[in-house]
């Protein structure tokens, strides 16, 4: 079932000003009710509904035949980068996570890595990546989730409550920060709230049981849960922690649980997709890109998945 | 500076007798300095455990494992035999005779080179590597930046039977390939590293990426007092030995005093920190010297890198930046969170020595001494001929460098750069 295509605006943009009274922090584990679709938000009469806000950023979408897909690109990591954002969306991408590029990224494989390389070679800036996401908000119709995946020193040089804001200012759906485990974020996990973004916390497959309630308790928007031990980077199989990881987290939250790392297949996709509610797909598309790939090619790329996700 | 007389008068107390040892030590202002981190690992405002979650269970497992081994009296007896018949401990402590009169001072020098493997990276990879066995796990994995403490790593790795890795800079691989070749005679596997700056923080990073990938079968034996809790504890524990020994030397020495001034180069800040810790609770001065290209505490700002919050060179976005020095072993834009709250509380200072001061002072105690030191320590020794012709150090004071490693691995580079001298 396919619900909403993104697709570029042809009309004059609309701005969002995510900064309206009505922007809405949500309480954890509030969001992403699978049924809940259409339903209006917290009681506020002022609060205009947008998709891509947070605990919105999903619900819309989280119907019981449709599997999110959420590919990731790397900002900056080519000039004309945003292209392959708008190109996800036209494949039928539900939301895009951008990586702002960082120096030290050790969470990530090869191609990321490389995209990381690229963008900071091109001079790419943190701020010139959120500007784009601002961009993006107001081209593509309706307002699409947008997350921005950074490393925790990238936002604790901004100055977490600078960065929050500077991010919901941007339209930035929600923020993955891989280095910030549960312990170290409550100070994050208060500015995001304060600011309205959402705050979208990892989960892996070596997490206990209690310590995954209460990264799911905290988070917001989805929960990410990692596919594998390891870092990003195609792989040929999917592991067995993937649907594993996604099974527990279905048993704990009421928020969308996707899965991210390893994943670059539709059929690794369809697979995970037995226990996800969706799936990230990163260095698959990243390492197209790195090649060469032209955002039709992207678009293809992803639509396969979307093709399957549908049918699957 | 003003001249503690020891405890007891006559002052050659050695670190287990006093009553302190262990628990930490108190200053004089009544916090306590260089002691247990507590479960989250912070040392003030810095240290903490910034790492992705597939790495916290690793990580507080590790801290499980040393909570329980440091206190084990087998454990310690069998380190303390191994760290004396095989690594060589204790470590004289040289009083510079020649170079003391050429600088006015009372220079002394606590001989990590003259350990096995000519360097304190031993006394850290022994502990760990016998931590990992009492872990119960097979493969050591190891960063390194001058190959010290990859040698190190792949010696205690031999000694215990596990099997190992080192991951290194590919621009190091080239400074340092005699080390590259030593790890391996020793049985270890050498991964070079090209992505990034080529160098030392990169080898981190891809230490860290196959810690993820391996954490069930694979210890990570980080070689500095940085990444995540508890390794800065870890290491600096596994250090203090340095400056235990010498604190009971320098009272042996110096007739029941202490040195009016302590000094050690900061790379990561292990052999300073392990210095640091036995002097931390005396009224000596503490001076921790880094490389001027690699800066991180003087130049420096704030910021979470490596699993730890701590200093780093870095760009307004948060992007670290490459150091920079003829000394690979300090090549690391970054320093140890608790060197970071030293400086924070002023309780030690921190200072830069550039390339070409690290030169003369790399010559200057080759002939005066005997000993050719590392790079790095000479970046120690540049601070104090610095500080004692300018007066800073004053006439007849006492100091006392930790020499953290010998200069085997360097005396063909410093001959290329100094073209055959
Ligand atoms: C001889 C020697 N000293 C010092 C260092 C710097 O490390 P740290 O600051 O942890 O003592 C190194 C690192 O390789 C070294 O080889």
């Amino acid at each position: 079932m396919k619900l909403t295509s993104y697709r570029q605006k042809t009309s004059e943009p609309e701005i969002l000003d995510s900064t309206v009274p009505g922007r809405q922090s949500q309480e954890p584990g509030a969001a992403g009710e699978p049924g809940a679709a259409g339903e209006t938000g917290p009681a506020d009469a002022d609060n205009v509904r947008m998709e891509g806000t947070p605990g919105d950023a999903f619900r819309m979408h989280l119907l019981p035949d449709h599997k999110l897909l959420v590919p990731y690109v790397t900002g900056g990591m080519t000039p004309h980068w945003a292209e392959f954002v708008e190109a996800a969306f036209e494949a039928g991408a539900d939301g895009v996570e951008v990586g702002a590029p960082f120096s030290d990224p050790m969470m990530d494989g090869p191609s990321i890595q490389e995209a990381s390389r690229r963008a900071l070679g091109l001079g790419t800036s943190v701020q010139e990546v959120i500007s784009a996401i601002a961009r993006l908000r107001t081209t593509l119709l309706p307002p699409a989730p947008l997350f921005l995946m950074s490393y925790y020193n990238v936002v604790f040089r901004l100055g977490l409550r600078r960065a929050a804001s500077t991010f919901a200012e941007a339209g930035i759906t929600g923020a993955i920060l891989p280095d910030l485990p549960l312990h170290e974020a409550e100070e994050w996990t208060s500015e995001a709230r304060a600011a309205g973004i959402a705050n979208i916390m990892l989960v892996a497959p070596t997490t206990p049981d209690d310590r995954a309630r209460s990264i799911c308790n905290t988070a917001s928007g989805f929960v990410y849960g990692v596919g594998r031990m390891g870092v990003t980077g195609e792989r040929t199989d999917l592991a067995k922690s993937s649907r594993q990881v996604a099974a527990r987290l279905k048993a704990m939250t009421k928020l969308p649980v996707l899965v991210g790392v390893g994943i670059s297949t539709p059929d690794q996709a369809i697979e995970v997709c037995q226990d996800a509610d969706g799936v990230i797909v990163g260095s698959g598309v990243v390492r197209r890109i790195l090649e060469g790939a032209s955002p039709a090619d992207i678009a293809r790329f992803l639509g396969g998945f979307r093709k399957s996700l549908d049918s699957g | 500076m003003n001249i503690d007389q020891g405890e007891d008068g006559n002052g050659v107390l050695s670190r287990s007798e006093r009553p302190d040892a262990g628990l930490g030590h108190a200053s004089s202002a009544g916090i306590t300095l260089m002691g247990d981190p507590g479960s989250r690992g912070y040392f003030g405002e810095f240290g903490g455990q910034f790492v992705p979650e597939a790495l916290v269970p690793a990580c507080q497992q590790l801290e499980t494992a040393f909570r329980s081994a440091w206190p084990d009296s087998s454990f310690r007896k069998s380190l303390d035999g191994i760290l004396h018949a095989y690594a060589g401990r204790p470590t004289p402590v040289t009083e510079c005779r020649r170079l003391s009169e050429n600088l006015g001072i009372r220079l002394l020098l606590k001989r990590e080179d003259l350990t096995h493997t000519g360097s304190h990276k031993i006394n850290n990879v022994l502990g760990q590597a016998l931590l990992a066995k009492r872990m119960g796990k097979p493969r050591l994995i190891a960063e390194t930046g001058a190959g010290q403490h990859g040698v190190a790593a792949a010696t205690a790795a031999a000694l215990f039977g596990l099997e190992c890795e080192v991951y290194m800079g590919e621009m190091d691989v080239h400074r340092q390939e005699l080390n590259v070749f030593r790890m391996k005679l020793l049985g270890a596997k050498v991964r070079s590293v090209s992505n990034g700056s080529r160098t030392l923080k990169d080898a981190v990073n891809e230490a860290l990426r196959d810690w993820v990938a391996n954490v069930e079968s694979t210890y990570y034996c980080i070689g500095s007092v940085v990444g995540p809790h508890p390794y800065p504890w870890i290491v600096r524990e596994l250090q203090a030995v340095v400056g235990n020994e010498a604190r009971s030397q320098c009272r042996e020495i110096l007739g029941g005093a202490d040195p009016d001034v302590v000094v050690a180069c900061v790379g990561g800040g292990s052999n300073a920190a392990g210095t640091f810790a036995g002097f931390v609770d005396s009224s000596s001065e503490l001076i921790g010297v880094e490389a001027s290209g690699g800066a991180a505490i003087s130049r420096g700002v704030p910021g979470v890198v490596h699993g730890m919050k701590s200093m780093f060179l870095q760009d307004d976005d948060g992007q670290v930046q490459e150091a920079q020095s003829i000394s690979a072993g300090l090549d690391y834009p970054g320093t140890g969170p608790e060197h970071a709250h030293l400086s924070s509380l002023g309780r030690a200072r921190y200072t830069a020595a550039n390339d070409v001061q690290v030169l003369d002072a790399f010559s200057l105690l080759s002939r005066t001494e005997g000993i050719i030191p590392a790079l790095e320590p000479a970046h120690a020794l540049a601070f104090v001929i610095e500080a004692a012709r300018a007066g800073e150090i004053p006439g007849g004071a006492s100091v006392l460098i930790t020499l953290s490693g010998r200069g085997d691995k360097d005396v063909a580079q410093v001959m290329d750069l100094t073209a055959g001298g």
